[in-house]
């Protein structure tokens, strides 16, 4: 009690006192201002200055390959009505701008923020209509997903190219279906909307977005997999379990073997 | 070099025996016997360690390890134990044998299998003998008997050959796609329709059952179908084969006609389906052209259509069997 009725005495606390109160009352104006607006107006306002802004960044970060208004050029294809789920994904990813015109654009760290990223899909989804980035609201995979039936779908639909177990696998001439451990669940469900690069669409009838959540949860119930026996050999199956037989198991029973009949002196 | 020069090898013999250490120093036989009952001593650590971590390890312990990774500690000292428990018994005694145990070396000559004449006549001589005393000339009935039953035993395997069978008869040329049959999602068993589809989609389809869950894998492993959307116009088809398209919308077996793997890594830019077991590629706008790979002949194409609900089903059964080559199969 003491201390304080020092402190009340001192020369800066009034100031400060001041200031505290006028910061406090200009941010609840603020906020209260900011409420009272009608919310469509900024929204849309917003998005404008967005795909202003979006269009900024595409003319002089992809236009080079995709065309001054994203009609596409002889090394890169049309975006108009891809959709923002699509630029959400590959510039999100990293795979865009591409590093080289080498056969597959790869996952790499993202050349962009998330609101550059997010204004580039705005102006892209501006041309013409396409698939949009899935929201929180839609990803509620945790919640609306099944991992079973998830694991059956991925079955059928996923396993042949991403592995039975989502660790990635080869396609011809190079390419490569990657590996889905640790990709973002809103980028596993873009990749399934838009079909990315060598994958194929999978759309809403094909498989019902419901089953989209279960296979994300399934996807993730992988990732977090504890392995009971330690090394897994990178999941890939028979030719690392293989490998290890033949070189780590027989060659175990070779060493044997030689003591057994080595005589001893 | 003439022959005369050359001097036929001698048989070296056998090697002169070398005594081990151990056999004449008493300090190296000691050596030896502690280092055998070191090993049994180790394997009886490794049991010690199995109980112990059968009974107080939890199960939900991870532990980190350098080269193998986050391990399941219950699991991997009970692994250890074991290992430790069997092996070192088997190293312990092998150790034994070599250091400790007898050296004498036994030569064990092979001699001539067949019996001297003497022994032979012999035993032809009791059977005679033993024959004739049981009566077994003199009493037919029984002889022919015996002979009608251990004929008979012997048959009864050859019956069990019947279990081979039976023939497939017509399972490997026919599948469930009739006309009509509706193509439904697999899983979910939902109808299709051609704008569920977009172009550069794909979906892997069943017949329709109408008790799903009634599907067999059998009946799976023949009907799976990968329907895929291109651009109509990028199809090199002939007219009967673009007619069994629709709208862009083609149906492939998914059943590879080199082995029977699941043909289903659709690569959407370049519309090449490639066979995850033997790398077989096939080009969709080609009718699944065979253009890589050990594959024979292309995937058969289901002939599909739209029916008056707006729904695809298939226009036509398969025109011929689907998956692997079989020995009646025409060309």
């Amino acid at each position: 009690m003491r201390k304080l009725s020092r402190l009340r005495r001192r020369k800066i606390t009034a100031p400060a006192l001041l200031l505290l109160a006028l910061v406090i009352v200009g941010n609840a104006y603020a906020f209260i201002g900011a409420t009272v607006t009608t919310p469509g107006a900024t929204a849309s306002n917003a998005r404008s200055t967005m795909v202003t802004e979006g269009r900024e960044i595409f003319l002089r970060g992809c236009s080079s390959c995709h065309g001054l208004n994203a009609e596409g050029g002889g090394v890169a294809p049309s975006l108009v009505g891809v959709g923002a789920a699509s630029v959400d994904f590959q510039v999100g990813t990293g795979r865009m701008p591409m590093a080289d015109m080498s056969v597959q654009a790869i996952r790499k760290p993202s050349r962009y923020t998330a609101a550059e990223t997010a204004a580039l899909a705005e102006y892209v989804a501006s041309l013409a209509p396409g698939p949009a980035i899935p929201g929180a609201a839609q990803l509620t995979f945790e919640r609306d997903g099944n991992t079973a039936e998830g694991g059956e779908l991925f079955r059928t639909n996923c396993a042949m190219c991403h592995n039975a177990a989502g660790q990635g696998g080869a396609l011809t001439q190079g390419k490569q279906a990657p590996s889905l451990m640790g990709v973002e669940p809103r980028h596993i469900y873009e990749a399934m909307i838009t079909g990315p690069q060598s994958m194929p669409v999978f759309g809403d009838k094909a498989i019902t977005p419901q089953e989209k959540l279960s296979i994300i949860k399934w996807i993730k119930s992988v990732e977090n997999e504890k392995g009971l026996g330690g090394a897994s050999l990178g999941k890939v199956g028979p030719v690392t379990e293989g490998l290890m037989g033949w070189v780590g198991g027989i060659g175990l029973l070779i060493a044997i073997s030689v003591w057994l009949a080595t005589k001893s002196r | 070099m003439s022959n005369t020069e050359l001097e036929p090898l001698k048989d070296p013999g056998l090697p002169a025996h070398a005594h081990r250490k151990a056999d004449h120093d008493e300090v190296a036989a000691k050596r030896a016997e502690r280092q055998v009952s070191i090993l049994f001593l180790l394997s009886a650590a490794g049991t010690i360690l199995f109980i112990y971590s059968y009974i107080w390890i939890a199960q939900d312990i991870y532990v980190y390890l350098p080269v193998i990774g986050t391990t399941n500690a219950h699991q991997l000292f009970l692994g250890l134990g074991l290992a430790f428990s069997l092996f070192f018994i088997g190293a312990g005694a092998v150790h034994w044998a070599k250091t400790l145990m007898p050296d004498q070396e036994v030569i064990a000559q092979r001699h001539e299998m067949r019996s001297s004449d003497e022994d032979r006549a012999g035993f032809i001589a009791t059977v005679k003998e033993n024959g004739a005393s049981a009566g077994l000339g003199r009493r037919t009935l029984i002889k022919r008997t015996l002979g009608l039953s251990l004929g008979l035993v012997g048959l009864s395997p050859l019956l069990l050959l019947r279990d081979l069978g039976p023939l497939p008869s017509d399972d490997l040329t026919k599948t469930s796609w009739a006309e009509g049959v509706h193509l439904v999602t697999d899983p979910g068993n939902r109808r299709l329709r051609p704008e569920d589809l977009e172009i550069g989609a794909v979906a892997h389809v069943l017949p329709e059952m109408k008790h799903p869950e009634h599907r067999k894998l059998d009946d799976i492993a023949k009907d799976a179908l990968l329907l895929i959307r291109i651009r109509p116009e990028e199809f090199r088809l002939d007219a009967e084969k673009l007619s069994w398209t629709y709208q862009g919308i083609i149906a492939f077996s998914k059943i590879c006609s080199h082995m029977g793997c699941a043909v289903a890594l659709y690569e959407q830019q370049t519309k090449h389906l490639l066979c995850p077991c033997h790398q077989s590629t096939f080009d969709v706008p080609t009718g699944a052209k065979v253009i890589f790979g050990p594959a024979a002949r292309p995937l058969p194409q289901l002939a599909i259509k739209v029916n008056a609900e707006g729904f695809l089903v298939a226009a036509a059964p398969f025109n011929q069997p689907v998956g692997p080559s079989f020995w009646e199969r025409r060309k």
